[in-house]
């Protein structure tokens, strides 16, 4: 990773940072989801205003070898807005928590978005078009006096400049009580699943006025209330299939045959608790904020306050591997649960899937073999599985150059603090990376800090 | 129960210092750290009280830690090793296990008084500027040295006072619950209904801001009271936030 060792360790060069330059950060800009299409032309960013906005990437400019296509503004708008319900007297928030794009089937590009309440299916499409020469109108619209038509003629399209509009195409409301967290579209392209803190619902694409209940975890008695739902996905293979985490750091896998409401998991996932590092915190830090499957299936990763794991879906009793993300931060519990960094929810990421970029993946039949998510300082980290190596940068507008590699950097625990380490107490914890996105098929990477969007790539030779 | 004092690994670097003293010194600094957890928890419960509904998982996993804490305080005895150092102690300094959170609005709206702070000690005492803001701002500084002999737990028997916790314990849940509908599940759809009423929920709240922020804190007079204090920060941050969407409107 670091470089030096050549082979296919990729080396990773600052190309763009999106937002504002300043350091006070506008509430309603801090980004709060970022997601890439499937093809990867496309990256959206879903922030705190609910507003959406939407990178394109440029077509490769043959005589630029040396770098892949920018990312420029494609559509920006709003997704959701702030709400009152004025029977519990509580404001809905309009931040986006999250954004999936269903693949593209015709010339417009469709995504899910979703606040904590109602998620919309959104329409974009382009137009370049435009009619002109209509016999009853004029070019601004207003109608001509039909007296003046003496001769009649066919309206013919002409090129106009790029308009990209957005329209909500479908909107999911009334079917969660509590806060929606996790959105995951089926492989049959046809439906989706919406989960809250205690509920998974599943919907039609094409039908809004309702849903199917098919987790539910709420019980009778709240007070009995120990556990919640924090992550839901759908398996990227099997239609029937979803899995979903929990605060108390399981994972359970659910077969959409075996009845309609899934309360009984097919397959509990737990590592047990080792004894020698229990506290009082044990359980927080146990709490899953992310679960994704690698591409094959075969695998799945979440990712809890302090690492990250990799499960075999055919073995429940532990992990396959362990990543530590930031084992130093151990130690600071208590002061990281005073001022409720304990709290903060990391998302966790694979690589992407092209064959060419995992050529000399030991891994080939999954080609999930890196992991990627962000930590504090705005580092984030990556973990290479064959090599069991791992890196750790920093998206900082200090290594604006574009083509020059990035440097790693250290924290350190404890003891002697060697040149160009980061002493543990010296860490920002407001500068937190929780939001990473890989490119399916290339080596370019979307890092969200907190209201800056940065765009890695690796080094081409 | 020494050996189990010293194993924990909860707390942070400066606060190990005292554990690598005697081992008869570790045991108090354990319980006091312990007790400082509680508190915080405590009170970052309470602040589950805001505008937007509370963050459902946060308020979950810290009430579990909450009650970690009150089975392992009850497994090691404690809460007798603490009820014989109250004895003498000003009813203002002790910290009131009962009342730990606001009771839901709906017992409000029945016109009962709502049971204040529960965290109130000596040191709350001192910052007398009284507003939510002040609040927010003492979770922070919960972990400011504290008096062991101010944090004591009220009560007449432990049994009792498990029994008041679990019960706030549970008032907690009760408030969270009452964010959020209670109606029939219905397998297609939800509707949100709430059973509460913006006029009485008003009614309820004119009656208690009579009181002071935290006058009610000298209306403790024994152990076991629970009721007279009936104002809570949080009912005067929603009676603000009413009183908004009527001028508004």
């Amino acid at each position: 990773f670091s470089g030096a060792g050549g082979g296919n360790d990729i080396q990773w060069c600052f190309s763009q940072v999106k937002g504002a330059v300043d350091d006070d950060v506008a509430e309603a800009d801090i980004i709060s989801t970022v997601e890439f299409n499937h093809s990867g032309e496309l990256l959206a960013t879903g922030d705190k205003g609910g507003r959406v906005v939407i990178f394109q990437q440029e077509q490769e400019n043959k005589t630029q070898s040396h770098s892949r296509g920018e990312y420029n503004v494609y559509s920006t708008f709003q997704s959701h807005e702030p709400e009152f319900d004025y029977l519990k007297s509580l404001e809905i928030e309009e931040k986006i928590n999250k954004i999936r794009w269903l693949p593209q089937k015709n010339a417009a590009q469709f995504l899910l978005s979703t606040n904590d309440k109602t998620i919309k299916l959104w329409k974009i499409s382009e137009r370049d078009k435009r009619p002109e020469g209509y016999n009853l109108k004029e070019e601004d619209g207003r109608y001509r006096d039909p007296t003046t038509v003496t001769t009649l003629r066919v309206p013919v399209f002409r090129p106009m400049d790029l308009m990209v509009e957005a329209s909500p195409r479908r909107i999911f409301a009334n079917a969660h009580t509590y806060h929606i967290n996790s959105i995951s579209i089926n492989s049959d392209y046809e439906t989706y699943l919406s989960a809250d803190d205690l509920r998974i619902n599943l919907w039609h694409l094409e039908i809004t006025d309702r849903s199917f209940n098919i987790v539910d975890i709420k019980p009778a008695n709240m007070e009995e209330l120990t556990e919640v739902i924090t992550a839901a996905e759908f398996h990227p293979n099997s239609c029937n299939t979803f899995v979903y985490s929990s605060s108390k750091g399981t994972i359970r896998l659910c077969d959409m045959r075996a009845s309609a409401l899934c309360d009984r998991h097919s397959k509990l996932f737990e590592e047990p608790e080792d004894p020698s590092n229990r506290s009082f915190f044990s359980e927080i830090i146990s709490s899953i904020s992310d679960v994704k499957f690698s591409h094959s299936g075969r695998y799945m990763m979440t990712r809890d306050y302090l690492s990250v794991k990799i499960w075999d879906l055919n073995m429940e009793n532990r992990p396959v591997e362990t990543y530590q993300v930031h084992e130093y931060l151990r130690s600071k519990l208590c002061s990281l649960y005073e001022n409720d960094c304990i709290f903060d929810k990391f998302e966790c990421c694979w690589n992407g899937s092209d064959r060419q970029v995992q050529f000399f993946s030991l891994c080939t039949s999954d080609l999930s073999n890196i992991v990627m998510t962000g930590s504090y300082n705005n580092f984030f980290r990556m973990f290479d599985r064959n090599t069991k190596r791992d890196i750790t940068l920093e998206a900082s507008r200090e290594n604006n150059k574009p083509r020059t590699v990035l440097k790693p950097r250290k924290v350190c625990a404890s003891g002697k603090r060697k040149k160009d380490e980061i002493s543990v107490d010296s860490l920002d914890f407001n500068k937190k990376i929780l939001h990473t996105a890989w490119h399916p098929k290339e080596n370019i990477i979307a890092v969200a800090t907190t209201n800056n969007l940065y765009i890695f790539q690796d080094k081409m030779n | 129960m020494f050996v189990r004092g010293l194993k924990r690994k909860c707390f942070d670097g400066e606060e190990d210092i005292e554990g690598t003293l005697a081992g008869i010194k570790a045991i108090p600094s354990y319980n006091l750290q312990r007790q400082s957890l509680l508190d915080m928890s405590l009170v970052k419960l309470q602040l589950c009280h805001m505008l937007v509904e509370p963050n459902l998982c946060r308020s979950v996993l810290i009430a579990n830690t909450v009650r970690q804490i009150q089975e392992e305080m009850t497994q090691d005895g404690t809460w007798q090793m603490i009820n014989t150092q109250s004895t003498g102690q000003a009813s203002l300094d002790r910290l009131v296990s009962t009342d730990i959170l606001c009771r839901s609005s709906r017992e409000q709206a029945e016109g009962k008084h709502v049971p204040g702070f529960s965290t109130f000690n000596k040191d709350f005492e001192g910052d007398q500027a009284q507003d939510s803001s002040e609040t927010m701002s003492t979770a922070s500084s919960v972990q400011a040295p504290r008096n062991l002999q101010s944090n004591v737990w009220e009560m007449e028997n432990p049994q009792e006072n498990k029994g008041n916790f679990q019960k706030s314990l549970d008032q907690i849940f009760e408030t969270l619950e009452n964010k959020s509908p209670n109606s029939v599940e219905d397998l297609f759809s939800e509707v949100d209904n709430s059973y509460y009423d913006l006029d009485t929920m008003l009614t309820g709240m004119m009656s208690n801001t009579k009181m002071g922020h935290c006058d009610g804190l000298e209306t403790f007079s024994s152990p076991t009271t629970t009721t007279s204090n009936s104002n809570c920060k949080s009912d005067l941050n929603e009676l603000d936030h009413i009183v908004e969407i009527l001028v508004e409107s």
